[in-house]
Protein backbone atom coordinates (compact mmCIF):
# COMPACT_ATOMS: atom_id res chain seq x y z
CA UNK A 1 0.00 0.00 0.00
CA UNK A 2 1.52 3.50 -0.71
CA UNK A 3 1.74 5.93 1.95
CA UNK A 4 -0.89 7.97 2.89
CA UNK A 5 -1.01 11.43 1.72
CA UNK A 6 -2.64 14.98 1.76
CA UNK A 7 -4.49 13.57 -1.18
CA UNK A 8 -5.96 11.27 0.29
CA UNK A 9 -7.70 13.07 2.80
CA UNK A 10 -9.07 15.75 0.58
CA UNK A 11 -10.40 13.18 -1.94
CA UNK A 12 -12.35 11.36 1.04
CA UNK A 13 -13.43 15.15 2.11
CA UNK A 14 -14.47 15.65 -1.70
CA UNK A 15 -16.72 12.55 -1.55
CA UNK A 16 -18.00 13.72 1.51
CA UNK A 17 -19.03 17.22 0.40
CA UNK A 18 -20.85 15.58 -3.03
CA UNK A 19 -22.89 13.30 -0.77
CA UNK A 20 -23.56 16.46 1.42
CA UNK A 21 -24.88 18.51 -1.40
CA UNK A 22 -26.63 15.38 -3.48
CA UNK A 23 -28.11 14.70 0.04
CA UNK A 24 -29.79 18.75 -0.14
CA UNK A 25 -31.07 17.40 -3.92
CA UNK A 26 -32.43 13.90 -3.49
CA UNK A 27 -34.53 14.71 0.01
CA UNK A 28 -35.75 17.88 -1.33
CA UNK A 29 -38.95 17.39 1.15
CA UNK A 30 -37.58 16.56 4.07
CA UNK A 31 -35.78 19.02 6.32
CA UNK A 32 -34.31 16.94 8.84
CA UNK A 33 -32.31 15.09 5.98
CA UNK A 34 -31.18 18.67 4.48
CA UNK A 35 -29.87 19.53 7.70
CA UNK A 36 -27.51 16.51 8.26
CA UNK A 37 -26.37 16.94 4.77
CA UNK A 38 -25.30 20.88 5.60
CA UNK A 39 -23.53 18.73 8.99
CA UNK A 40 -21.89 16.35 6.10
CA UNK A 41 -20.89 19.02 4.16
CA UNK A 42 -19.54 20.83 7.14
CA UNK A 43 -17.64 17.95 8.51
CA UNK A 44 -15.84 17.34 4.67
CA UNK A 45 -14.65 21.09 5.32
CA UNK A 46 -13.23 20.32 9.26
CA UNK A 47 -11.60 17.04 7.43
CA UNK A 48 -9.93 19.84 4.18
CA UNK A 49 -9.12 22.09 7.13
CA UNK A 50 -7.30 19.73 9.53
CA UNK A 51 -5.53 17.70 6.75
CA UNK A 52 -4.10 20.45 5.02
CA UNK A 53 -3.17 21.82 8.79
CA UNK A 54 -1.16 18.67 9.32
CA UNK A 55 0.69 18.89 5.87
CA UNK A 56 1.94 22.14 5.99
CA UNK A 57 2.53 21.85 10.34
CA UNK A 58 0.29 25.27 10.77
CA UNK A 59 -2.28 24.92 13.17
CA UNK A 60 -4.29 27.48 12.42
CA UNK A 61 -6.65 24.97 10.49
CA UNK A 62 -7.24 23.34 13.39
CA UNK A 63 -8.15 26.47 15.12
CA UNK A 64 -10.36 27.28 12.38
CA UNK A 65 -11.95 24.26 12.19
CA UNK A 66 -12.73 23.98 15.78
CA UNK A 67 -14.58 26.83 15.26
CA UNK A 68 -16.40 25.87 12.02
CA UNK A 69 -17.42 22.81 14.62
CA UNK A 70 -18.79 25.73 16.67
CA UNK A 71 -20.91 27.43 14.22
CA UNK A 72 -22.29 23.83 12.80
CA UNK A 73 -23.42 22.95 16.25
CA UNK A 74 -25.39 26.42 16.93
CA UNK A 75 -27.01 26.47 13.71
CA UNK A 76 -27.68 22.56 14.30
CA UNK A 77 -29.46 23.74 17.39
CA UNK A 78 -31.40 26.98 16.01
CA UNK A 79 -32.22 24.58 12.63
CA UNK A 80 -34.10 22.16 14.57
CA UNK A 81 -35.95 24.62 17.16
CA UNK A 82 -36.98 26.37 13.73
CA UNK A 83 -38.31 22.67 12.83
CA UNK A 84 -40.34 22.01 16.05
CA UNK A 85 -41.80 25.56 16.13
CA UNK A 86 -42.83 24.78 12.18
CA UNK A 87 -44.30 21.16 12.92
CA UNK A 88 -46.44 22.45 15.41
CA UNK A 89 -47.81 24.85 13.88
CA UNK A 90 -48.30 23.38 10.48
CA UNK A 91 -48.54 19.21 11.34
CA UNK A 92 -45.60 18.55 9.08
CA UNK A 93 -42.24 19.37 8.06
CA UNK A 94 -42.70 19.81 4.55
CA UNK A 95 -40.32 22.35 2.67
CA UNK A 96 -42.15 23.26 0.02
CA UNK A 97 -44.97 24.94 2.54
CA UNK A 98 -42.34 26.65 4.76
CA UNK A 99 -42.43 30.16 1.96
CA UNK A 100 -45.78 30.16 4.18
CA UNK A 101 -43.85 31.46 6.90
CA UNK A 102 -43.38 34.68 5.26
CA UNK A 103 -46.01 36.15 6.84
CA UNK B 1 0.86 -10.84 6.89
CA UNK B 2 2.82 -9.06 9.38
CA UNK B 3 2.12 -4.94 9.28
CA UNK B 4 5.02 -2.22 10.15
CA UNK B 5 4.00 0.96 11.16
CA UNK B 6 3.18 2.70 7.97
CA UNK B 7 0.98 -0.16 7.08
CA UNK B 8 -1.15 -0.06 9.83
CA UNK B 9 -1.40 3.81 9.43
CA UNK B 10 -2.48 3.04 5.93
CA UNK B 11 -4.80 -0.05 7.10
CA UNK B 12 -6.72 2.54 9.70
CA UNK B 13 -6.77 5.19 6.86
CA UNK B 14 -8.03 3.18 4.50
CA UNK B 15 -10.65 1.57 7.06
CA UNK B 16 -11.75 4.99 8.51
CA UNK B 17 -12.45 6.74 5.19
CA UNK B 18 -14.20 3.58 3.63
CA UNK B 19 -16.66 3.96 6.61
CA UNK B 20 -16.76 7.83 6.83
CA UNK B 21 -17.44 7.27 2.61
CA UNK B 22 -20.39 4.48 3.28
CA UNK B 23 -21.92 5.94 6.05
CA UNK B 24 -22.22 9.15 4.06
CA UNK B 25 -24.05 8.02 1.33
CA UNK B 26 -26.39 5.97 4.21
CA UNK B 27 -26.75 9.07 5.65
CA UNK B 28 -28.92 10.60 2.49
CA UNK B 29 -30.48 7.26 0.73
CA UNK B 30 -31.73 5.56 4.07
CA UNK B 31 -35.57 5.47 4.19
CA UNK B 32 -36.01 5.65 7.98
CA UNK B 33 -34.71 9.36 9.31
CA UNK B 34 -33.97 7.70 12.65
CA UNK B 35 -31.34 5.22 10.87
CA UNK B 36 -29.91 8.33 8.58
CA UNK B 37 -29.17 9.70 12.25
CA UNK B 38 -27.68 6.63 13.33
CA UNK B 39 -25.19 6.61 10.33
CA UNK B 40 -24.73 10.40 10.74
CA UNK B 41 -23.32 9.44 13.99
CA UNK B 42 -21.11 6.68 12.47
CA UNK B 43 -19.94 9.08 9.93
CA UNK B 44 -18.86 11.72 12.43
CA UNK B 45 -17.25 8.78 14.45
CA UNK B 46 -15.21 7.53 11.18
CA UNK B 47 -14.16 11.12 10.56
CA UNK B 48 -12.65 11.18 14.41
CA UNK B 49 -10.79 8.20 13.67
CA UNK B 50 -9.48 10.23 10.87
CA UNK B 51 -8.66 13.15 12.69
CA UNK B 52 -6.44 10.86 15.27
CA UNK B 53 -4.58 9.59 12.13
CA UNK B 54 -3.89 12.98 11.20
CA UNK B 55 -2.86 13.79 15.08
CA UNK B 56 -5.44 16.21 15.34
CA UNK B 57 -6.29 14.33 19.00
CA UNK B 58 -7.83 17.50 20.61
CA UNK B 59 -10.71 18.31 17.20
CA UNK B 60 -11.59 13.98 17.07
CA UNK B 61 -12.24 13.98 20.51
CA UNK B 62 -14.21 17.32 20.32
CA UNK B 63 -15.94 15.71 17.60
CA UNK B 64 -16.96 12.62 19.36
CA UNK B 65 -18.08 14.84 22.48
CA UNK B 66 -19.79 17.50 20.79
CA UNK B 67 -21.54 15.90 17.76
CA UNK B 68 -22.01 12.37 18.95
CA UNK B 69 -22.87 13.28 22.36
CA UNK B 70 -24.99 16.21 22.03
CA UNK B 71 -25.80 17.33 17.94
CA UNK B 72 -26.51 13.60 17.25
CA UNK B 73 -28.52 12.97 20.20
CA UNK B 74 -30.41 16.22 19.43
CA UNK B 75 -31.72 15.30 15.89
CA UNK B 76 -32.54 11.82 17.41
CA UNK B 77 -34.12 13.61 20.10
CA UNK B 78 -36.13 15.97 17.17
CA UNK B 79 -36.91 12.46 14.67
CA UNK B 80 -38.70 10.88 17.34
CA UNK B 81 -40.18 13.50 18.75
CA UNK B 82 -41.98 14.84 16.12
CA UNK B 83 -44.78 12.14 14.54
CA UNK B 84 -43.59 12.62 11.01
CA UNK B 85 -45.41 10.74 7.98
CA UNK B 86 -41.62 9.75 6.40
CA UNK B 87 -43.49 8.08 3.48
CA UNK B 88 -44.83 11.15 2.34
CA UNK B 89 -41.62 12.96 2.76
CA UNK B 90 -39.68 9.98 0.71
CA UNK B 91 -41.92 11.22 -2.31
CA UNK B 92 -40.14 12.82 -5.18
CA UNK B 93 -36.60 11.00 -4.14
CA UNK B 94 -36.73 8.85 -7.72
CA UNK B 95 -38.05 12.13 -9.05
CA UNK B 96 -35.31 14.11 -7.86
CA UNK B 97 -32.29 11.62 -8.59
CA UNK B 98 -31.21 12.57 -11.93
CA UNK B 99 -31.18 15.87 -11.64
CA UNK B 100 -29.22 15.57 -8.32
CA UNK B 101 -26.82 12.81 -10.22
CA UNK B 102 -26.12 15.66 -12.85
CA UNK B 103 -25.35 18.02 -10.03
CA UNK B 104 -22.98 15.54 -8.45
CA UNK B 105 -21.62 14.63 -11.45
CA UNK B 106 -21.01 18.34 -12.54
CA UNK B 107 -19.10 19.03 -8.39
CA UNK B 108 -16.90 15.54 -9.39
CA UNK B 109 -15.96 17.43 -12.67
CA UNK B 110 -14.94 20.31 -11.49
CA UNK B 111 -13.27 19.09 -8.09
CA UNK B 112 -11.02 16.31 -10.79
CA UNK B 113 -10.13 19.40 -13.04
CA UNK B 114 -9.18 21.29 -9.88
CA UNK B 115 -7.44 18.50 -8.67
CA UNK B 116 -5.66 18.07 -11.52
CA UNK B 117 -4.12 21.53 -11.95
CA UNK B 118 -3.50 22.01 -8.45
CA UNK B 119 0.11 22.36 -8.06
CA UNK B 120 1.28 22.63 -3.87
CA UNK B 121 3.65 25.37 -3.41
CA UNK B 122 7.25 23.80 -2.43
CA UNK B 123 8.03 25.37 0.62
CA UNK B 124 5.94 27.37 3.08
CA UNK B 125 7.59 26.86 6.45
CA UNK B 126 8.53 30.83 6.20
CA UNK B 127 4.62 32.10 5.73
CA UNK B 128 3.09 29.74 8.36
CA UNK B 129 0.64 31.39 10.87
CA UNK B 130 0.63 29.92 13.76
CA UNK B 131 3.55 27.08 12.69
CA UNK B 132 3.14 23.82 15.22
CA UNK B 133 5.44 22.71 17.72
CA UNK B 134 6.87 19.57 17.53
CA UNK B 135 4.39 16.64 18.45
CA UNK B 136 6.82 14.91 20.52
CA UNK B 137 7.44 17.86 22.78
CA UNK B 138 3.94 19.69 22.87
CA UNK B 139 0.53 17.42 22.95
CA UNK B 140 -2.01 18.43 20.24
CA UNK B 141 -4.47 19.97 23.11
CA UNK B 142 -1.79 21.75 24.57
CA UNK B 143 -0.39 23.57 21.42
CA UNK B 144 -4.05 24.45 20.14
CA UNK B 145 -4.97 25.93 24.19
CA UNK B 146 -1.71 27.61 23.85
CA UNK B 147 -3.26 29.60 20.56
CA UNK B 148 -6.77 29.81 21.53
CA UNK B 149 -6.16 31.42 24.82
CA UNK B 150 -3.84 33.97 23.49
CA UNK B 151 -3.63 34.77 19.54
CA UNK B 152 -7.39 34.01 19.28
CA UNK B 153 -8.69 34.35 22.61
CA UNK B 154 -11.30 37.25 20.99
CA UNK B 155 -12.55 34.75 18.33
CA UNK B 156 -12.65 32.43 20.89
CA UNK B 157 -15.16 34.56 23.05
CA UNK B 158 -17.10 35.25 20.03
CA UNK B 159 -17.71 31.63 19.64
CA UNK B 160 -18.63 31.21 23.32
CA UNK B 161 -21.16 34.23 22.16
CA UNK B 162 -22.37 32.56 18.90
CA UNK B 163 -23.09 29.30 21.33
CA UNK B 164 -24.70 31.69 24.16
CA UNK B 165 -27.21 33.12 21.25
CA UNK B 166 -27.68 30.01 20.13
CA UNK B 167 -29.09 28.44 23.22
CA UNK B 168 -31.13 31.62 24.11
CA UNK B 169 -32.78 31.49 19.73
CA UNK B 170 -33.86 27.87 20.89
CA UNK B 171 -35.18 28.42 23.74
CA UNK B 172 -37.36 31.54 22.91
CA UNK B 173 -37.80 29.68 19.67
CA UNK B 174 -39.44 26.80 21.22
CA UNK B 175 -41.08 28.33 24.65
CA UNK B 176 -44.74 28.55 24.42
CA UNK B 177 -46.69 29.94 26.95
CA UNK B 178 -50.46 28.48 26.32
CA UNK B 179 -53.68 30.04 27.22
CA UNK B 180 -55.65 28.83 29.80
CA UNK B 181 -53.12 27.16 31.88
CA UNK B 182 -53.22 28.24 35.58
CA UNK B 183 -49.32 30.02 36.06
CA UNK B 184 -47.62 31.17 39.41
CA UNK B 185 -47.43 35.41 39.38
CA UNK B 186 -44.61 35.91 41.73
CA UNK B 187 -44.75 39.48 41.00
CA UNK B 188 -48.60 40.18 42.31
CA UNK B 189 -47.95 37.13 44.71
CA UNK B 190 -45.72 39.44 46.19
CA UNK B 191 -47.52 42.62 45.79
CA UNK B 192 -50.50 41.32 47.89
CA UNK B 193 -51.83 42.63 50.94
CA UNK B 194 -53.94 41.51 53.69
CA UNK B 195 -56.28 44.14 53.22
CA UNK B 196 -56.81 43.27 49.82
CA UNK B 197 -56.67 39.13 50.89
CA UNK B 198 -59.68 38.77 52.84
CA UNK B 199 -62.78 40.89 54.12
CA UNK B 200 -64.87 40.88 57.49
CA UNK B 201 -68.69 41.11 56.18
CA UNK B 202 -71.67 40.75 58.38
CA UNK B 203 -74.15 38.42 56.65
CA UNK B 204 -77.26 39.18 57.45
CA UNK B 205 -79.64 36.20 58.71
CA UNK B 206 -81.11 34.48 55.83
CA UNK B 207 -79.88 36.67 52.93
CA UNK B 208 -76.35 34.89 52.05
CA UNK B 209 -73.78 36.95 50.57
CA UNK B 210 -73.25 38.11 47.03
CA UNK B 211 -70.30 36.57 45.50
CA UNK B 212 -69.76 38.66 42.68
CA UNK B 213 -69.05 42.15 45.05
CA UNK B 214 -65.48 39.56 46.23
CA UNK B 215 -63.85 39.16 43.02
CA UNK B 216 -61.32 41.47 42.58
CA UNK B 217 -59.40 42.75 39.49
CA UNK B 218 -56.98 40.65 37.80
CA UNK B 219 -58.54 37.49 39.43
CA UNK B 220 -58.84 34.71 36.49
CA UNK B 221 -62.33 33.41 35.96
Amino acid sequence: MPGIGLEHYLTVAAILFVFGIMGIFLNRKNVIIILMSVELILLAVNINLVAFSTHLGDLTGQVLAMFVLTVAAAEAAIGLAILVIYFRSRGSIEVEDINQMKG
Amino acid sequence: MTLDAAGLVSFSFYLFAAITVASGLLVITARNPVHSVLWLILAFFSSAGLFVLLGAEFLAMLLVIVYVGAVAVLFLFVVMMLDIDFVRLREGFQQYLPFGLIIAGILVGELITLGGVWQAVGDVSANLADKAPDATEVDNTAALGQLIYTQYIFIFQTAGMVLLVAMIGAIVLTLRSRPGVKKQNIGRQNARRPDEAFRLVDVESGQGVDPSAFRQTGDRE
